[in-house]
């Protein structure tokens, strides 16, 4: 239940930004989670009720944005759209490949309530 | 409610050395900067502020500064994770009464609760601390951070740190360690590798343990192996067994190499 801990530096970052811009409440909070982040959406959900009770995240509406992840292989270069860490280059059926997109863990935004 | 600082929160974090009284760190108690900016234009309702921030941006910051400590001070720190039962404490038992003539040793212990492992490293005279996570899953860079400075480690040493036994949410926490170190036995799954692949995908090095029981089990280490380098092509490996001690050397030649 690392999301948990995920949860709570985001509250942590808004509690800073608000305090920044003199801001009481966020009407919204705009997340990029890459799909091979090792974030689980539900398991954040599920945390969220509980961190950021009290907070200025209380109300806002948590909006999460998936990111695909794509590989590149190091053999033959190809970039594809990876499912795992471990998937074969679908090209040359390589393992030798990289991550090049997939692990964001990104607030990209926060919207003001007053 | 907590009786020494009055805390709602029964499940914070703990330090201590063995013998030591519980203090509590809170989870939040990290240094903010706490500026204050008053700005002049104020925000509106619906006003967007873009961010683009990491999450684990605190996390990380603490880490490269506990990783600038440890360059400054000429410190190697290893973060050793696995799931429970491996044998992590068991390898550093025996790494620790080989090499304590050798290296000038530290160690962090990290489990939800109890002083068990502590106490079992105390035993071998290295200086150790205990990091009681309460609830939490992982240790993280503050927690190190702070159990650092109560071990006040001198130059030159090496740091071990015995993360929470756990494959799955380590992985996403850097500490601030110059090598990452994940353990599988033997008796565990060769299929480990693929199941929990972020551990694997961060580590450096993977240590194969207990192989002396490898006659019993069905345990196919080059399969485990293979698995592996599918998620990280870069890893290396070194099979041993800590009760016999069987490949520690080709450990111990490691830990020399990573410190230069």
């Amino acid at each position: 239940m690392h999301e948990l801990s995920i949860a709570m530096s985001i509250v942590d970052i808004a509690e800073e930004e608000a305090k920044k811009a003199n801001i009481k409440k966020f009407a919204a909070i705009e997340l990029e989670i890459g799909t091979l982040s090792g974030i689980v959406t539900e398991a954040l959900d599920f945390a969220w009720q509980e961190a950021v009770k009290g907070s200025v995240l209380q109300d806002a509406e948590l909006k999460v944005t998936p990111v695909k992840a794509v590989a590149r292989c190091n053999d033959c270069g190809q970039n594809f759209e990876a499912q795992t860490l471990y998937d074969a280059c679908p090209g040359c059926g390589s393992y030798f490949t990289r991550l090049i997109k997939g692990k964001e863990m990104k607030i990209k935004s926060l919207t003001v309530d007053f | 409610m907590c009786s020494t600082c009055g805390c709602e929160n029964s499940n914070d974090v703990l330090i201590m050395k063995p013998g030591d009284k519980p203090v509590h760190h809170h989870h939040h108690d990290h240094e903010h900067h706490g500026h204050h900016h008053d700005h002049e234009h104020g925000h509106h309702h619906g006003d967007v502020i873009e961010l683009e921030k990491d999450i684990l941006t605190v996390n990380n910051m603490l880490a490269e500064r506990n990783r600038g400590y440890f360059e400054a001070k000429n410190i190697t720190a290893i973060n050793l994770v696995s799931s429970p039962g491996s044998g992590k404490t068991s390898l550093l038992e025996k790494t620790l009464t080989d090499l304590k003539g050798k290296f000038s040793f530290y160690v962090i212990e990290g489990d939800q609760r109890t002083m068990n492992d502590a106490e079992r490293i105390d035993k071998t005279e290295i200086p150790v601390v205990q990091i009681n996570t309460g609830q939490g899953c992982h240790l993280d860079s503050n927690m190190i951070n702070k159990a650092v400075k109560q071990l006040n480690p001198v130059d030159n040493s090496v740091i071990f740190i015995e993360n929470v036994g756990n494959l799955v949410c380590p992985a996403m926490f850097d500490l601030g360690e110059k090598s990452r170190v994940v353990i599988i036995s033997v008796t565990e799954g060769d299929d480990k590798p693929v199941k929990y692949p972020d551990m694997f995908a961060s580590a450096n090095l993977c240590i194969i343990n207990k192989t002396d029981l490898l006659p019993y089990v069905d345990f196919d280490t080059e399969k485990a192996k293979e698995y592996a380098l599918r998620v990280n092509p870069g890893l290396e490996f070194i099979e041993l067994s800590a009760r016999t001690g069987e490949g520690m050397e080709t450990w111990y030649n490691y830990l020399e190499k990573i410190r230069l």
